[in-house]
């Protein structure tokens, strides 16, 4: 089971959950994703979204600054 | 799978990404479909201009006709400057401009009996935009030989029909036996059509093809959809497949393909 990291924070919406579901599709089932991304719209809407769409959402965490990491199980 | 989508790509194809249904895969699925649309025509247009926008990877259109000015009010993937140009070429330069990425083959014929079987064997999904009876059971007929889905569709004056056949579902011939005789229906030639009915059953249409290739929900199979925009009524009638079936039941009577006679107005007025 590996684990795999994805840096959205330079992105907007709607190109942030596009990118996490391209890393998401390029993994094996039961691999962890850890995304790094900022604060208001990408981490209201990434998690959400995620788990919408079946993903497992592991936990949400404060890195530093405006920037978190979510981390996702496919 | 690939998944080598590049930025330009994932942002264009965004909003089928973002479909759980669709998503990367999906949209892969979409990019390695190859598509035939007969006719680029009312239907043909919105069908090609759809598919192209979606991301289909590769669209074969098939037309031997040129743009008439009388095209326009319904063929809109033709503008005014295309008029006399090849109905191909018109359709690859407007599709070319939607989406770069796709790969169009112009086939500037009309489709017939003997060239059918090879045009509908080089595609994974065929769609009839074809104004005429007797190519309308050509397509049925190259298809179902062929093992190839397809899409159905007929427009005239105010109303659209359409179904969607795939390999062991109810063929054009389990619900219509063979073609009217020539001149005894109208087409939208001697008929009219309201032109947007064109992009109306042309839409549905691409949606199935899109369906189809992504394996998203159910398709037209066994039911034909009817609609006539005097009222938006819209019905779905369930239709079978039949054992009596010319063409795809178990002891076809119609075993190779056939150019039947079209009326004399038709073949001056193609598309």
């Amino acid at each position: 089971m590996a684990t795999h990291t994805l840096d959205i924070t330079k992105d907007h919406c709607p190109m942030t959950f596009v990118k996490t579901k391209l890393k998401l599709a390029q993994m094996a089932q039961g691999d962890v994703l850890e995304v790094l991304l900022t604060d208001g719209e990408p981490l209201n809407n990434v998690p959400r979204s995620a788990a919408e769409q079946g993903y497992k959402v592991l936990g949400v965490e404060h890195v530093e600054g405006d920037v978190h990491k979510v981390t996702i199980q496919k | 799978m690939r998944f080598d989508f590049t930025e330009e790509e994932l942002n264009r194809y965004s909003r089928h990404i973002l479909l759980q249904d669709v998503g990367v895969e999906g949209q892969e699925k979409i990019r390695e479909g190859k598509v035939l649309v007969v006719g680029a025509g009312g239907l043909g247009a919105p069908v090609a201009m759809y598919l192209a926008a979606a991301g289909v990877g590769t669209i074969g259109i098939v037309d031997g006709d040129v743009v008439d000015l009388s095209n326009l009010q319904r063929q809109i993937i033709h503008t005014t400057p295309d008029v006399g140009k090849w109905k191909v070429e018109s359709a690859k330069e407007t599709i070319q401009a939607i989406n770069p990425h796709v790969k169009v083959e112009a086939h500037r014929e009309f489709l017939m009996a003997d060239n059918a079987l090879d045009l509908v064997g080089e595609y994974d999904f065929v769609v009839d935009g074809t104004d005429n009876f007797p190519v309308k059971f050509l397509i049925n007929d190259a298809c179902v030989m062929a093992g190839k889905p397809f899409s159905h569709g007929g427009i005239l004056r105010f109303e659209g029909q359409t179904f969607t056949h795939v390999p062991g579902s109810a063929c054009y011939r389990c619900m219509f036996k063979s073609p009217p005789p020539p001149g005894a229906v109208p087409t939208c030639s001697q008929a009219g059509v309201l032109g947007a009915i064109a992009g109306m059953l042309g839409t549905i249409q691409a949606a199935e093809t899109l369906k189809w290739l992504t394996g998203v929900g159910e398709l037209l199979t066994d039911k034909l959809l009817t609609f006539n925009a005097k009222t938006m009524d819209f019905r779905k009638i369930h239709v079978k497949k039949t054992d009596k079936c010319p063409i795809c039941g178990p002891n076809p009577s119609i075993t190779e393909l056939i150019d039947y006679e079209q009326a004399v107005c038709d073949l001056k007025n193609h598309g």
